[in-house]
Parts: structure tokens; C-alpha cells; sequence
């Protein structure tokens, strides 16, 4: 891809044969912050100041949305800040990401979420919304304030405890219902706490050799199952996080046959990677929910392809090095994944043919923002609507380094491994915020924040 | 080898090249100046995130005896308590140029991290890792069963195996290293394994191990074994509800006087009865039972210096071709030839 621009940051920009979607070759106008026309239509209609971007052999998708990212900051800006994990979501191919609340402060009062919401302004990367926490203080004894994060100008739907099960089935049960108030959904992290207390891994076969405490795979599905009724019960959202099992998987199909509102996650990691290489020690390896077994990541690959599985989600935990440069029982759990997102799932989904790119923009894109309710994010890429969209060439290779990434985060388990697919170009609202494969600018956080219809949306 | 970080992964030369220089330091154990200089000027540095003083006793003796320099660094009381990672503490050893690091570790794989992190170039021994291994107890463990095995058939100890013998493994295996490290060693060197337990304290997995599982201590005596290990019982695993009390476990799994008249009753005269120590006497086995002729406790602790004696000499010593296996490499030979037994 070769990008040619006359100003440093035109108003318009003529991206040239790009597969969208990975099916017919158009050319897309972008300019003011919509795409302004897509086909001859927008060949015709390009100002002659507009950049160009030549898309030949690129693919065409609405940007991504991940519903799962931790960008540290308040409290840890040693591990991650929203700028850096943002500079890395727009490089990873993201238009949006929804920050987990597990900051310190907590982000379970609307002052929180708001302040996480203008560094997100700020950076303007890509839209950050903040996730509300669903306790007070991830405590699990109270609800937090989840109308005044909801009211709050960063309008959070969000809502999520993500590193602590709300374990506690009455607390579940108020949440559930309160946040129909608000049209909001609760994000479980599903972990018996009793059922896992020193969980190190997997139990299983590995465990049994590594004499590491097992987690085991039943201490996720008894949550869901539980979850699931609840939801029922009391008719409201539920969003499953990290699903990491195949039992889980069952759990949810059989949730949807009988019509309860539930979505599920799952991340990149889980898609590939498995327990056997716990085997090392490795704490790049270390991760809650923990690796499973192959028969669990076949499982999770065909319910992402038949839907039983909605969204993509990364789990994007990034820690300083010290936090991992130690024994495995002492090291802290979590990988990075922004950066790694697309090209692990093109491998995992698109390459094996589970997947094709409509699909993979359904998973990446429409199903995160429809479960957020983000309105102008995962829209057609079509005349009139937000340009939230990425290029894509599918025909890269590329090997990890971590060394080399936005995230401050060194902890990626794909490290040394030879992924496809590679983010040419992220259009932010329509700014391009990275071009060539390279950040770019961040979008001007003066503009109005293309983020204000987010409530009003309808699905 | 460069490291002893496991018995899974010791292929069976090394683990019989393991035992039989250990019976030839055994026999510099029997003369009456027990020490060789094969490893003068070395240093070994005992590394010891857990009270042990059999283990760090009996390392400590192994390679005093040839002749290296030991540290003792137990890490109560010292920098690690404020807070010392183990990256930091192995560079420190590294810049003092320890040649080995003995390591006892409460977590699992903290001496395969060592090994393997790059920040020290020493040779790894785990001296006992969380419940994972403890490799030099398994071979203490397969030493003393080979002299008793070969002995039985009239043979020498070195060169032979452990093919035919049963092998009987009971109580806690899901917290054991000695377990785990054992079942592995053990099958390596052609002993079959029994394992027998309460349901609650035998890990999730084991169906896969090359071992056969009983929650009856009795039908797996009925299987006739030619030995019977008891693992020991740990105090924390009393209170945890793993099993109802402790009377209970030693009715059901313990090895009581009724269970060692039973040996007799069923002919079994050779059939010895080993421990890793520390007993829990009157709980895992009766005092009776580990006093009898047919306790192999003691040997067990005295061929454990033999043991690591052997292991510390293969790696520091150089053996260059042992990585590959070689099969004209004889470090026996190597000892009695080149050096000065």
C-alpha cells in the first residue's frame, strides 16, 4: 500500500481497489468523517486535494471493537497507559475498545469511568469506553453506582467485575436487573472462586504432571449455567467473557436455543494456544482463564463460526516485565493481544476456512459494537455511514516481536511464531490514524466526539 | 546433562549412568577418608527456599566430599524475605561464578525457570520444586530398590535394572514430588508402579500416567508388590477436607501393624517397606512397620549422598558426550581411571 497526500492531513481520502469485505474491488470516499461514497461513485465524487490510498490486494472491513481490553491506567500507567494501549489497538486494527474497570482507582463511580473516557478523547487513537465495574471496588459485596456511570458522559453500558466473578448469586441476580433500567449488560468473568482458589492451569493431564494447582474447567461452566438462568429469570443481558471450554461452549448453545439474551467472548489466545506449553514454566504462558486442552480450542473455533460464540475479545492484559520474570506460581496472569488479534484469528478462522471476512468483520466489529452498543461503530461500509474502517492485507506474514510493539506490555505468547495478516490502514471516524502499517496521527480530540449517538442507537 | 531438573525427561542411560557412579561413590563412602578432589575448586551453592535440613544436609555432604566449595544460602532471613526475585538472586550467584545451584523451591518450576531464564550460567539440580519433583530422592529411592532387587537375583547393583520389580506408591500423590518423580524414574528403569490413595489426594490427569491406580490399599497389596513406598502426610492437607480425619486416613491408608503382619501372611518376605521421611509415625505408617527388617528408611538416607554425589560429578565434570548419549561414554570408567579412586 502507497499513500500519497498533498496536505499533511486531508479532509478527504480516496482509498483505491479495496476487496471490501474480501469480496468485490471498490473504491472508498472518506471525508469528513463518513464514507462519503463507495464504487465509481466515489471515484467521481473525490475532491483533487484527497489522499490516496492504493488498497490493491487490501481488504476492506469495518474497524475493529474489542470488548475486552485493559488499559491500566488510572494506577498501573508502568504496565500500560490509554495512550500507549491505544496507539497499539489503532496499529492492531481497532476503531473502539471498551477498557476493563480493574484499575486502581476502580472504575465503579462515574467520575472514574468519565476521566478514563477523556484520555481516550485525548489520545484519539480510537474510541475508548470504559467499562463500569459491576461492585464497588470489585469488592462483590455492593453494587456500584452503575446509573451514574451509565448517565455519565461516557455513557457506559457496559458493566463488568473482569478478574473477579461476581460469585455471590443474589449480587448477580440485582445486577442483572438493574442495569435493564439502562439497556446495560453485565460482562461476567466466569470462575467459581471456591473451585479455583491457588488455580495455577488447566487441571488436567498437564496439571497432574506440573504439580501446579488445577483450574478446572468446571468452576467456568458452573458459573455460566448459573448465569444463564439468572439472565433468564429475570429477563435481562448477560455477555460471558473469555470463554475458555468446551463444556462452556455447550452451556451457551443450549442458553440461545431456549432464547435467553446471551452473548459470549472469546479470545485470540484460546483459539490457538493450549496447557502444553505450560510445560516450560514459561509465565508469557500464564493467563486466567487459563490455557485448556486442544479438544477445548477445536471447540471454541467451530462455536465462533456457528455463532454460538459472538465476539472476539483480547483480554489484552499487558504487565511490567518484573511481573513475569519470575516463577510461574508468583508471576502475574495475562497476555497482550491487540496487536495480535487479526492475525491471529485470520489464522485460526479465516485460513481453516471457519471463517470467511464477512464473517470475520461480524465477530471483530458488528457483534462487539452491537453487544456495546456502539452505535457508529461495525457499520456497513457503505454512502453515509461513520468510516470506522480498516485495510487489510491478507497476504502478509509477519513474526511477532514484542520488542517492537505500541503496548508497553512485552508479554506475548505468539512471540517468535509467523502470523498472516497485517493492518495497512485504521480510519478512525475518519481520520486515519495509521497508514503504511505505521501510526499516523491521532484524530484531533477538539472535534466532536463521534461517540454521542452511542445511546440512541438501536440495534 | 546440564541440569537435573526432573526425572521425566532422564532417559534411561542417564538415569542408569546416574546410579552406577553412585555406587561408586558409595564405595568412597565406605573407606575411611570419604573424600575425592574431583570437584576441587568448584563451588556448589545450596539454595534453599524451604526448611530442609535432611535434603540441604545431605547435598551439603555429597559435595563436600568432592572436595567443591559449598554456600549454604537459605533464603529465611535473608534478602529474599524483603522481597529478592529469584532473577535477582541467581545474577547475584552468577557474579559470584557458582559453578551448580542446588535449588528447594515452594513453587513448582522455579528450577526449570532457573535453568532456562538465561540469567545464570551454573548447573541446575532441583532439590525439590512445590509438587512437581524432587529427582534426587527418586533416584535415591530406584538406588536403594536396585541393590535390594539385584541382590535378590544374585547380581551386582551397577549396570542392572529395576525390570520386573512392582513398585507400590501410597498416600498424597496429588502433593507428592517424590510421587511424580518416582513414577516417572521408577517406569524408566522397567519397574512397574502401583499407586494407592484417597480419591481426593490423587490428581485429575493421573489416568494417563503409566501407572496402575488403587483406592484400596488392601486390593493393591493383593497385587503382591516388592515394595511399598508410604509418602509422607502433610500437616496442611489435614485441615482441608481431603479426607475426614486422620484416623480415619490411617485405618484406610495407612501402613499398620495388621498390613505388616499381612506381608508375612502372604509369603511375601522380600517385600520392603521404604519412606521418604520425615514419618508421621502411627499416621502413614506404625512404628513397628518402620522399624522392621523390612524398612529400607535409613538406607535410604544413606545412599541419598551417594546419589547426589553422582549427580553433582556428571555435572560438573564435564561429560561432554553425555548430551548425546553416547554410547562409549563410561563416566565409571572415567572416575576410576582419571581421577583418584
Amino acid at each position: 500500500m502507497t499513500t500519497r497526500t498533498t496536505d499533511p492531513i486531508p479532509s478527504a481520502y480516496l482509498i483505491r481497489g479495496a476487496a471490501v469485505l474480501g469480496g468485490d474491488v471498490q473504491d472508498v470516499l472518506v471525508r469528513d468523517g463518513v464514507v462519503a461514497a463507495v464504487g465509481a461513485a466515489a471515484t467521481a465524487e473525490a475532491p483533487s486535494d484527497a489522499g490516496t490510498v492504493d488498497a490493491e490486494g487490501l481488504i476492506a472491513l469495518p474497524g475493529m471493537v474489542d470488548l475486552h481490553t485493559h488499559l491500566r491506567e488510572p494506577g498501573r500507567e508502568d504496565a500500560e497507559t490509554v495512550e500507549t494501549g491505544s496507539r497499539a489497538a489503532a496499529l492492531g486494527g481497532f476503531t473502539a475498545v471498551h477498557a476493563m474497570a480493574n484499575s486502581s482507582p476502580v472504575a465503579d463511580t462515574a467520575g472514574v469511568v468519565e476521566q478514563v473516557y477523556r484520555l481516550g478523547l485525548a489520545s484519539g487513537w480510537v474510541e475508548v469506553r470504559p467499562v463500569g465495574a459491576v461492585t464497588a471496588g470489585l469488592g462483590g459485596e455492593r453494587l456500584a453506582e452503575l446509573g451514574a456511570m451509565a448517565e455519565s458522559r461516557a455513557a457506559v453500558r457496559v458493566f463488568s467485575d473482569d478478574g473477579i466473578c461476581v460469585h455471590d448469586p443474589v449480587l448477580m441476580r440485582r445486577a442483572l436487573e438493574y442495569v435493564k433500567a439502562f439497556d446495560g449488560v453485565i460482562a461476567q468473568h466466569a470462575q467459581e472462586p471456591r473451585l479455583t482458589e491457588g488455580a495455577q492451569m488447566n487441571e488436567g493431564e498437564v496439571s497432574a504432571v506440573l504439580g501446579l494447582a488445577g483450574w478446572p474447567a468446571v468452576a467456568e461452566e458452573s458459573i455460566i449455567a448459573r448465569d444463564v438462568l439468572l439472565t433468564q429469570h429475570v429477563g435481562s443481558r448477560l455477555h460471558v467473557c473469555h470463554v475458555s471450554t468446551a463444556g462452556s461452549v455447550e452451556i451457551i448453545r443450549w442458553a440461545k436455543a431456549r432464547g435467553i439474551d446471551v452473548t459470549a467472548e472469546v479470545t485470540p489466545h484460546h483459539l490457538l494456544l493450549t496447557d502444553e506449553l505450560v510445560r516450560s514454566y514459561d509465565p508469557v504462558y500464564k493467563v486466567n482463564p487459563p490455557l485448556r486442552t486442544s479438544d477445548d480450542v477445536h471447540a471454541l473455533r467451530a462455536a465462533l463460526a456457528d455463532g454460538t460464540i459472538d465476539v472476539i475479545g483480547t483480554d489484552h492484559a499487558p504487565h511490567p516485565s518484573e511481573h513475569k520474570e519470575c516463577e510461574w506460581a508468583q508471576a502475574a496472569m495475562g497476555m497482550t493481544g491487540l496487536e495480535t488479534a487479526l492475525s491471529v484469528v485470520q489464522h485460526t478462522m479465516v485460513e481453516t476456512g471457519l471463517l470467511d471476512w464477512e464473517g470475520f468483520a461480524r465477530v471483530t466489529s458488528t457483534g462487539p459494537a452491537r453487544i456495546g452498543r456502539l452505535g457508529h461503530q461495525g457499520r456497513p461500509i457503505a454512502a453515509g455511514e461513520p468510516a470506522n474502517l480498516i485495510l487489510v492485507d491478507p497476504a502478509a506474514r509477519w513474526t511477532v516481536d514484542p520488542s517492537t510493539m505500541a503496548t508497553k506490555g512485552r508479554n506475548s505468547p505468539f512471540r517468535g511464531l509467523e502470523l498472516p495478516g497485517s493492518v495497512r490502514a485504521t480510519f478512525y471516524a475518519g481520520h486515519p490514524t495509521v497508514l503504511d502499517g505505521r501510526l499516523a496521527s491521532p484524530r484531533p480530540a477538539s472535534g466532536t466526539p463521534a461517540t454521542e449517538g452511542a445511546a440512541a442507537w438501536n440495534p | 546433562m546440564k541440569h537435573l531438573l526432573s526425572t521425566q525427561d532422564l532417559s534411561a542411560r542417564n538415569a542408569l549412568r546416574l546410579l552406577d557412579v553412585a555406587e561408586e561413590m558409595a564405595a568412597v563412602g565406605e573407606r575411611e577418608i570419604k573424600k575425592l578432589p574431583a570437584l576441587r575448586g568448584r563451588t556448589v551453592v545450596n539454595l534453599f527456599y524451604e526448611d530442609s535440613t535432611r535434603t540441604r544436609i545431605s547435598f551439603e555432604a555429597a559435595a563436600k566430599r568432592l572436595s567443591a566449595d559449598v554456600i549454604n544460602f537459605a533464603v529465611k532471613g535473608s534478602s529474599v524475605s524483603k522481597g529478592e526475585s529469584l532473577k535477582d538472586t541467581a545474577q547475584t550467584l552468577e557474579a559470584m561464578s557458582a559453578d551448580a545451584v542446588v535449588i528447594r523451591h515452594p513453587a513448582s518450576g522455579a528450577p526449570a525457570r532457573l535453568a532456562a531464564s538465561g540469567w545464570i550460567d551454573a548447573a541446575v539440580v532441583n532439590a525439590g520444586d512445590g509438587t512437581h519433583e524432587h529427582p534426587t530422592q527418586a533416584l535415591l529411592d530406584a538406588f536403594t530398590l536396585r541393590r535390594h532387587w539385584a541382590g535378590l537375583g544374585g547380581m551386582p547393583s551397577a549396570g542392572s535394572t529395576l525390570a520386573g520389580m512392582k513398585v507400590l506408591i501410597v498416600g498424597d500423590v496429588l502433593h507428592s514430588r517424590v510421587a511424580r518423580s518416582n513414577v516417572w524414574l521408577l517406569t524408566t528403569l522397567g519397574a512397574e508402579v502401583l499407586l494407592a490413595g484417597p480419591p481426593t489426594l490423587l490428581p485429575v490427569g493421573i489416568a494417563s500416567w503409566p501407572c496402575t491406580v488403587f483406592y484400596d490399599l488392601d486390593d493393591a497389596l493383593a497385587q503382591r508388590p516388592d515394595a511399598v513406598m508410604m509418602l509422607r502426610l502433610q500437616a496442611e492437607r489435614m485441615n482441608a477436607a481431603f479426607f475426614p480425619s486422620t484416623r480415619e486416613y490411617s485405618r484406610r491408608w495407612g501402613f499398620d501393624d495388621g498390613r505388616l503382619a499381612l506381608l508375612d501372611t502372604m509369603g511375601l518376605d522380600d517385600t520392603v517397606i521404604m519412606h521418604p521421611g520425615p514419618m508421621n509415625r502411627g499416621l502413614e505408617i506404625s512404628s513397628a512397620a518402620a522399624d522392621s527388617p523390612r524398612s529400607t528408611v535409613l538406607a535410604q538416607v544413606r545412599n541419598g549422598v551417594s546419589v547426589r554425589m553422582a549427580a553433582l560429578y556428571l555435572l560438573l565434570s564435564g561429560d561432554p558426550h553425555d548430551e548425546h548419549d553416547d554410547e562409549t561414554d563410561d563416566p565409571t570408567a572415567l572416575i576410576l581411571e582419571g581421577r583418584t579412586l
